[in-house]
């Protein structure tokens, strides 16, 4: 049976002021109530005036998804009555979005190229903050400190067709709006979801207000499971408005009332229309996702995988590129495969770790001064100390003290006879063509000299040595 | 033809209250004014950009914000720096 | 030149909500002169109350532009004027703090809605006062209490700090008992403010001239039709007659829209006004709202309590005209009968200069004569035109019927203010000589 999936994204810009007056958008470790101004208080007379900046970002994400700028475009208000929502009405617009008809290329379940549609692109204005009083009580506080922060909402036909497909292509929308510095993804609650999910042939259930990507893939799947389990008990699907409960990841039925809603859209008559379409061609989008994607693979000759891993993420990417002249393949694989999942054990971000320590690193492990094993224990103290706040020290100063500069010949030698010597078992084993044998009898001349053999090299010295008759 | 009840929903879209003795008073009034209004339906033309200026912008640059104290003062009531209202049950 | 002016007049008509005992004053244009300002202008540290319970007691933590334009102009502030509910009126009847009475005759009506501010010019109070005009809220109480009023060109002067009744049809304007005050007020509060982005950059600083020989005078045969008093019509006619003898042409006009702009007017401010008067929740301000109660019961309440019955119903008709299945038929076509008579307008003042006709189709009523709200929209008639197609319109006394004022009124093309004040000022300059 067919998943059929849509998605409307609310995307917060990282403008430094609000939508439509001068109040900064840096509230979020600041008191509630102490980045509000007549405007976004909804103050009685006070008026709009559109920030030309959000506007700018707007076309930006435009420009790189592709889409279509109509030659004019208004803002609207959205007539509502709600705590959060200061002047009873949203400005944002309705008929005349900012743009219309982009794409998206994203990887299917199957590992193929799809290309997700997007239905328009446009501006509004976030209400402020309802924050419930515990304890049952009968009213809320209200914080109007986000009340007017740009919100750009990005709508999306309903071409996925899975939860996963819609986490792949959040993950790409979300890079492509972080290269385009319009979005800063480190802000809590930037980006907001609603999912529009079906089954072919029976209703459509929204489900909103899902606030991080993990959890647009749990509430789906959760959501394909029940939907199912209703088909399966010969029951229908009732077309209504779900919200995800993030704790529990579950979605639960909203009351049918905010589906009543007649919006009453007019032209906001405080503000001028837009005709922007002719500033499109001027601007200068940065490298996108695929473009640096596809020029990785082509300069540094690494793989589709690890190109897409390193391009995932713009920050990830410049750091790749700070220290791929040690040897791009080589430093490919320790970015990609060994830091990234160091630093996702440790919570850590990319930007804890300072770029000329992995250079360091990567040019002992070109010059085989260190095993790759003594290579990954150097990472792990080196990021321990980065993460307690002590300074990242240099991997030479560490390999010097550990010792763990790698073995010589001889040493291997000494080693290797002392444990031929003690696993007389293992070495029969091994000539009876139980090759597992081998293996540990390597993994014991490693214990003994502490990673810093090459384990590629010693099965080689080690069987050498037992054919050799060196016992 | 607008009925009572249409008038009493009509109140319910807008969140104003009308008291029971109001409503009859209000229908009649209402159906007086769009009778009126019909005159409309004669109305010829299409809708139509209207010529004015465009593009009115303003920079993106922070102005200094009302204090906390300033933008608690007009309110009912407050607490810890938030404003109550009531709940949406 | 600074100091303080001590006000406690004898408000015997209503005209103030609040009075200011005492205001400062500093130096320049209006040093020391005292204004009062309609109670729907936003003023720093005085009460402004729109006229509505639902605003009582609401200091607002700001100044509207045009207030901030009157302090640096010197002027001493000394009241906030009386007012229809939220500017939904024609009489000032219908404000919560008691209606306002004409100085000229205390049994009638002021006119509507900023009757206050004409009250309060026309009984000697004050010599300026600001007020606003949405469909002729200016120019209808100037008209009743026989005193000079101007509504500006839309977009000439700024509404930050207005609150909102219907936004793309009103202006705050100036009121004075003599055109060349009214020159002098208009000189003070129309500059450009940023803040406002639907203002164009066109200050007006003018003195008004009584030279208009040569001027083109056009006449609209719907200003002269039936519904129109026949003796209102023939003071207005003798004046045009007056501004012919110092040298202007007369020329037939006609506004075909006309038959639909009273009709558009009421959809467009209605459908704004339902969404402007939203916000007044009684929760960042006004009266508080109950917290105790849920949301939409607390809210429901407050406005049932706090909102006057022509308020409500006029939120309720803009609600409707602007819901869904019904939009179309009203709001969509209200906004292209607005612009059929902005275009007829446009045709009109190729062949004349300004337009003359009767402010108001009759003179003041007696207080709580008309109480059938279609009728008395039906008075606004010859007011909102100049609304619908935002061009300037002055009213000036020209005569009286029964003992009651009548208002000449002059409308001029966008941006031509200056015209249509000198054409008054031609016309007061001759009569008083």
């Amino acid at each position: 049976m067919k998943t059929i999936v849509g998605l409307e994204i609310h995307v917060q810009l990282s403008t430094a002021t609000k939508l439509f007056c001068g109040c900064s958008t840096d509230y979020r470790d600041d008191e509630p109530n102490t980045h509000c101004c007549p405007v976004c208080l909804g103050l009685p007379g006070a008026l709009p005036r559109i920030n030309r900046k959000a506007v700018e970002y707007g076309l930006k994400v435009a420009k790189a998804l592709d889409m279509k700028v109509p030659e004019e475009s208004e803002f609207a208000r959205k007539n509502y009555f709600y705590p959060d929502l200061p002047k009873a009405y949203q400005i944002t617009q309705y008929d005349k979005p900012l743009a219309v008809e982009g794409t998206v290329e994203i990887e299917d379940d199957e590992g193929h190229e799809k290309i997700v549609r997007i239905t328009r692109v446009h501006l509004e204005e976030d209400p402020g903050r309802l924050v419930h009083v515990a304890g049952g009580s009968k009213y809320s506080l209200v914080d109007y400190n986000r009340s007017g922060i740009p919100l750009l909402e990005i709508v999306t036909e309903p071409d996925m067709r899975s939860p996963q497909e819609a986490r792949r292509f959040l993950n790409k929308l979300r890079t492509i709006l972080e290269y385009l510095s319009v979005f800063d993804g480190e802000r809590e609650g930037g980006l907001r979801v609603d999912a529009n999910i079906s089954l072919e042939g029976s209703e459509r259930v929204e489900v909103k207000n899902i606030s991080s990507y993990k959890g647009v893939e749990k509430a789906l799947t959760f959501e394909v499971t029940r939907q199912k389990n209703l088909l399966r008990r010969g029951q229908k699907v009732t077309r209504e408005t779900r919200h995800f409960m993030e704790g529990r990841g579950i979605t639960t039925s909203a009351r049918s009332k905010e589906e009543e809603h007649d919006y009453r859209y007019f032209p906001e008559p405080d503000l001028r229309p837009l005709r922007v379409a002719d500033r499109v061609a001027a601007i200068d989008l940065p490298e996108l996702p695929v473009a640096r994607k596809n020029r990785f693979m082509a300069q540094y000759g690494i793989s589709l995988n690890h190109a897409r891993t390193l391009t995932g993420d713009p920050k990830l990417a410049d750091f790749y590129e700070a220290v791929a002249h040690v040897d791009p393949v080589l430093a490919a694989t320790w970015v990609a495969d060994t830091l990234l999942g160091e630093l996702n054990y440790r919570d850590m971000g990319i930007a804890a770790v300072p770029a000329e320590r992995i250079v360091e690193l990567l040019e002992l492990l070109k010059s085989k001064t260190i095993t790759d094993t003594a290579g990954v224990q150097v990472l792990r103290e080196m990021l321990d100390a980065c993460a307690a706040g002590k300074p990242c020290e240099p991997p030479a100063v560490i390999v010097e003290r550990e010792g763990l500069a790698r073995a010589t010949g001889d040493e291997f030698t000494q080693v290797v006879e002392k444990v031929v010597t003690a696993n007389p078992q293992a070495v029969e084993d091994y000539r009876t063509g139980k090759k597992g044998a081998l293996n540990f009898l390597v993994g014991q001349v490693m214990k003994e000299t502490r990673g810093r053999a090459d384990p590629r090299e010693l099965g080689r010295i080690v069987s050498e040595y037992i054919d050799t008759g060196g016992v | 033809m607008i009925t009572e009840s249409d008038i009493e929903h009509i109140a319910e879209l807008a969140d104003i209250g009308i008291s029971k003795d109001e409503v009859p008073e209000f229908t009649t009034q209402f159906n007086a004014i769009l009778d009126y209004f019909e005159v409309l339906d004669t109305v010829e033309g299409e809708s139509a950009p209207d010529a004015g200026a465009v593009n009115v912008f303003r920079d993106d640059e922070p102005r200094p914000s009302l204090s906390q104290e300033e933008v608690l003062a007009s309110a009912g009531s407050t607490e810890n720096g938030f404003i109550k209202a009531p709940r949406v049950m | 030149m600074a100091g303080t002016l001590e006000f406690s007049p004898d408000d015997r008509y209503n005209a103030f909500i609040t009075t200011c005992s005492t205001a400062p004053f500093t130096d320049g244009a209006l040093a020391g002169t005292a204004v009062a300002v309609k109670d729907n202008i936003s003023t720093k540290g005085i009460q402004t109350t729109c006229g509505s319970k639902i605003l009582e007691g609401y200091v607002p933590p700001y100044d509207a532009y045009v207030v901030e334009l009157l302090r640096q102009a010197g002027a001493a502030i000394v009241g906030k004027t009386n007012m229809d509910e939220f500017g939904m009126g024609t009489t000032t009847e219908t404000s919560a703090f008691g209606p306002t009475k004409n100085p000229v005759d205390p049994e009638r009506v002021p006119g509507g809605s900023s009757g206050g501010s004409a009250a309060a010019v026309a009984a000697g109070l004050v010599p300026m006062a600001l007020g606003t005009d949405t469909g002729g809220s200016i120019r209808c109480p100037a008209a009743f209490c026989g005193i000079a009023g101007l509504k500006p060109t839309y977009g000439r002067v700024s509404r930050y700090g207005l609150i909102a009744y219907a936004n793309s049809l009103e202006q705050i304007g100036p009121m004075a008992r003599t055109v060349e005050d009214v020159s002098r007020l208009m000189s003070v509060i129309a500059r450009y403010d940023p803040r406002d982005s639907t203002m164009l950059d066109r200050p007006y600083d003018h003195r008004p001239s009584a030279e208009i020989k040569g001027l083109r005078v056009g006449i609209p045969e719907e200003y002269f039709g039936e519904g129109v008093d026949p003796r209102v019509g023939e003071r207005v006619r003798d004046a045009i007659g007056v501004l012919e003898g110092l040298g202007a042409e007369t020329v037939p006009v006609s506004i075909p829209g006309m038959r639909h702009a009273l009709a558009a007017y009421y959809v467009i401010c209605t459908s704004e006004a339902s969404s402007n008067l939203a916000r007044f929740d009684g929760v960042r301000y006004g009266p508080a709202v109950d917290t105790r109660k849920s949301w939409h019961e607390a809210y429901q309440d407050l406005r049932q309590e706090m909102f006057g019955t022509e308020v409500r119903r006029r939120i309720m008709l803009g609600t409707f005209a602007l819901s869904a299945g019904y939009a179309g038929r009203y709001y969509a076509k209200a906004q292209i009968a607005r612009r059929n008579i902005r275009e007829d307008f446009e045709r009109a003042f190729r062949d004349a200069d300004v337009i003359a006709g009767p402010t108001m189709p009759t003179v003041a009523f007696r207080l709580g004569e008309k109480s059938d709200p279609l009728s008395m929209y039906l008075s606004d008639i010859l007011t909102v035109p100049a609304n619908l197609a935002g061009i300037p319109a002055i009213s000036v006394p020209c005569g009286k019927v029964d003992g009651l004022p009548v208002g000449l009124q002059l409308m001029g093309r966008q941006f031509e203010d200056e015209r249509v004040v000198d054409a008054a000022y031609a016309y007061e300059q001759e009569v008083r000589a």
